[in-house]
């Protein structure tokens, strides 16, 4: 631990005022919270709001979790943790089922996550009428007149053009049939485990400076029409090349030597406790 | 495997920066920290400017350990920022009253207390001169100083600004005196319409390149006609705290040399031709900056269909940190949401 920084970097006083715009973003589910985003050390774009919520939430007793794209090896989440690691002494931890704290870039963990745990998004664009609208007064008057016509007239015009609904990641959701959110660019497969969870969601977009929460069981609906039901990104017939699992995201993955393609859980500590799990 | 070299990064991390180190470490001869705070003062203004924070030795420092990089002293300095508690707030600065260096006004020839031209690379030739690459920096200082020494001093006295006479004309549409406290964007989010406070602030942080363009392309007619500076002046001005047993009292904290400027532009008053002042403010000597931000001030609030006169567009795009961190941002993997979009795209071409 660096002692020339203060415990988890930012000052006490910044800390507590990004953890009242997170109680105030759990009081008001699917809300985009304003708050000051504070400059971090690592760059804006990389995970700077998921970050200081995670500075600003954690205390000597938690064990941290730092994911990105499912893998806790990825380059930005050993990054992010070793940052953390700098300016606390908590422990970390790759199993998803030990953590109280998981921070997270475009996936939520296979493993169903429990009460007492929270996984913080990093969000680079918390706006979900963004695609429809450029302006942040406008989206911000939609949101208060819940006039979300615009982003259905756009799904109802892809089923149109495409006979698909193409929107892939950052899939918008209702959340207790009040707010449209954007669950941060997370697969479709991941939207449905946003309902009813047991557990704490946090959103944090540091350069557009929000913050947004899901509280544990909320409902999170994402968007689709009665007669064309909402559908996630598919594997059928494939299957994780390590561990067997069917029923995983699985990344598409190019070997060099054969030119073939083969599938592997994009989760990579899941992929390994299914592994070693005995049977 | 091609995939093992994205996970697996905690080493390949290590190494980069021991190569950082590598580029870092060039050659023999230091690059001393004084010597970069006195030779290269432009660029440590430029560093303190863009980050929001007067703090000369750390700019310094900042520049020396990223290579000379602008974006990175930048956010060097920023992050650092965030790490500092508040403990004050200085009282409003009397730009005013500040000790010139420099008063130029393109406006008019003469003005009270008079021009003063100071120095400026307005007038030299761009020519590379090949001494400079067999200076003796002692030689240099000993002929500066002998220079200075047969020089009788003369008293600068405060001077006012140009625009004060044209306001007592009723020629100008000023901005009526407002005692409301500023709205500080680095503590609250930006909100549209935004106030002007919040408009200023985010234009003296904003990134040299960005405003500059902007303000460039309302000159070139994607906005209102050319606009005259009134005034440009570079000065020390000096920092006040409220004295914390008699808030009546001040203690004298400092000084920062900024860069201060008004342009006028002919603007519809009531029912007949007036002139408006934009208003550009900006930590060191940064004076194309200034004008920049005048200009923009002045276009913003006039408004229009133009890019320079769209207030959230012009405000939201021109943080160093925040564009040049979401653009680098493009560098990380993006396997899954990539997969996804695969996966709808396959789908689309396989739907009946």
């Amino acid at each position: 631990m660096n002692k020339n920084y203060n415990f988890a970097f930012l000052d006490e006083g910044s800390k507590r005022e990004i953890r009242r715009a997170a109680l105030k973003a759990i009081a008001i589910p699917g809300y985009q919270t304003p708050f000051g985003s504070r400059e971090l050390p690592i760059g804006r774009g990389w995970g700077t709001g998921g970050l200081q919520l995670t500075l600003s939430l954690i205390g000597p007793s938690d064990v941290l979790k730092v994911i990105d794209q499912g893998s806790d090896e990825s380059v930005n989440a050993v990054n992010i943790k070793k940052f953390v690691a700098l300016c606390t002494d908590v422990k970390t931890t790759t199993d998803a089922r030990a953590a109280t704290l998981i921070q997270t870039r475009h996936r939520i963990p296979e493993f169903p996550l429990k009460n007492g745990q929270i996984l913080i998004f990093q969000v680079p664009i918390p706006e979900p009428l963004r695609v429809v609208e450029a302006r942040e007064e406008i989206t911000k008057k939609m949101h208060a007149e819940k006039d979300y016509a615009p982003m259905w007239l756009q799904l109802y015009e892809s089923l149109m053009k495409y006979r698909k609904i193409t929107v892939s990641t950052e899939y918008p959701c209702m959340v207790e049939g009040r707010y449209m959110m954007n669950p941060s660019p997370i697969p479709k497969f991941d939207n449905p485990r946003l309902h009813k969870a047991e557990c704490l969601y946090l959103f944090g977009a540091g350069r557009e400076k929000k913050i947004y929460a899901i509280p544990p069981h909320t409902e999170v609906v994402s968007l689709a029409f009665d007669d064309v039901p909402f559908e996630r990104e598919s594997f059928a017939g494939r299957k994780c090349r390590l561990c067997g699992s069917a029923n995983t995201y699985l990344d598409e993955i190019f070997d060099a030597q054969t030119g073939g393609k083969f599938y592997q859980c994009s989760d990579t500590s899941y992929c390994q406790e299914v592994r070693h799990a005995p049977e | 495997m091609a995939y093992v070299a994205v996970s697996g990064g905690e080493e390949a991390i290590e190494e980069s920066i021991r190569l950082l180190d590598f580029y870092r470490s060039g050659t023999d001869k230091d690059l001393e920290t004084e010597a970069i705070e006195n030779k290269l003062s432009l660029l440590v203004d430029r560093v303190m400017s863009e980050a929001g924070l007067y703090a000369k030795t750390l700019a310094v420092l900042a520049l020396k350990q990223c290579e000379g990089s602008m974006e990175e002293a930048v956010f060097l300095l920023r992050a650092y920022r965030s790490t500092l508690t508040r403990n004050y707030y200085t009282r409003v600065v009397d730009t005013e009253g500040m000790r010139l260096t420099r008063r130029i006004s393109a406006a008019f020839k003469d003005i009270a207390g008079g021009q003063i031209l100071g120095a400026t690379y307005d007038y030299t030739h761009r020519l590379i001169d090949f001494d400079i690459g067999r200076e003796t920096p002692a030689a240099l200082r000993r002929r500066i100083a002998e220079t200075l020494a047969a020089q009788a001093p003369e008293d600068i006295t405060p001077c006012p600004r140009v625009s004060a006479e044209l306001k007592k004309e009723g020629l100008i549409d000023g901005f009526a005196q407002s005692d409301q406290a500023p709205h500080d964007v680095t503590v609250h989010t930006l909100e549209f319409p935004a106030g002007r406070s919040a408009r200023l602030q985010t234009l003296s942080r904003a990134d040299t390149g960005f405003i500059s363009g902007l303000a460039y392309s309302a000159l070139r007619g994607f906005g209102q006609a050319h606009p005259t500076v009134g005034e440009l002046r570079c000065g020390y001005a000096e920092l006040c705290l409220p004295y914390p047993l008699d808030e009546t009292e001040s203690v004298y904290i400092g000084e920062i040399m900024i860069t201060e400027v008004e342009c006028f532009n002919a603007a519809d008053g009531k029912n007949q031709l007036g002139l408006a002042a934009g208003y550009g403010a900006v930590f060191g000597r940064s004076e194309t900056k200034a004008i920049a931000m005048a200009v923009l001030d002045r276009e913003l609030e006039a408004g229009g269909p133009y890019p320079a006169q769209d207030e959230e567009f012009v405000l939201t795009h021109g943080d160093s940190l925040e564009m040049n961190g979401f653009i680098s941002h493009l560098k990380l993997p993006h396997y899954v949401t990539f997969q996804s979009k695969l996966d709808a795209v396959r789908k689309r071409r396989s739907a009946p």
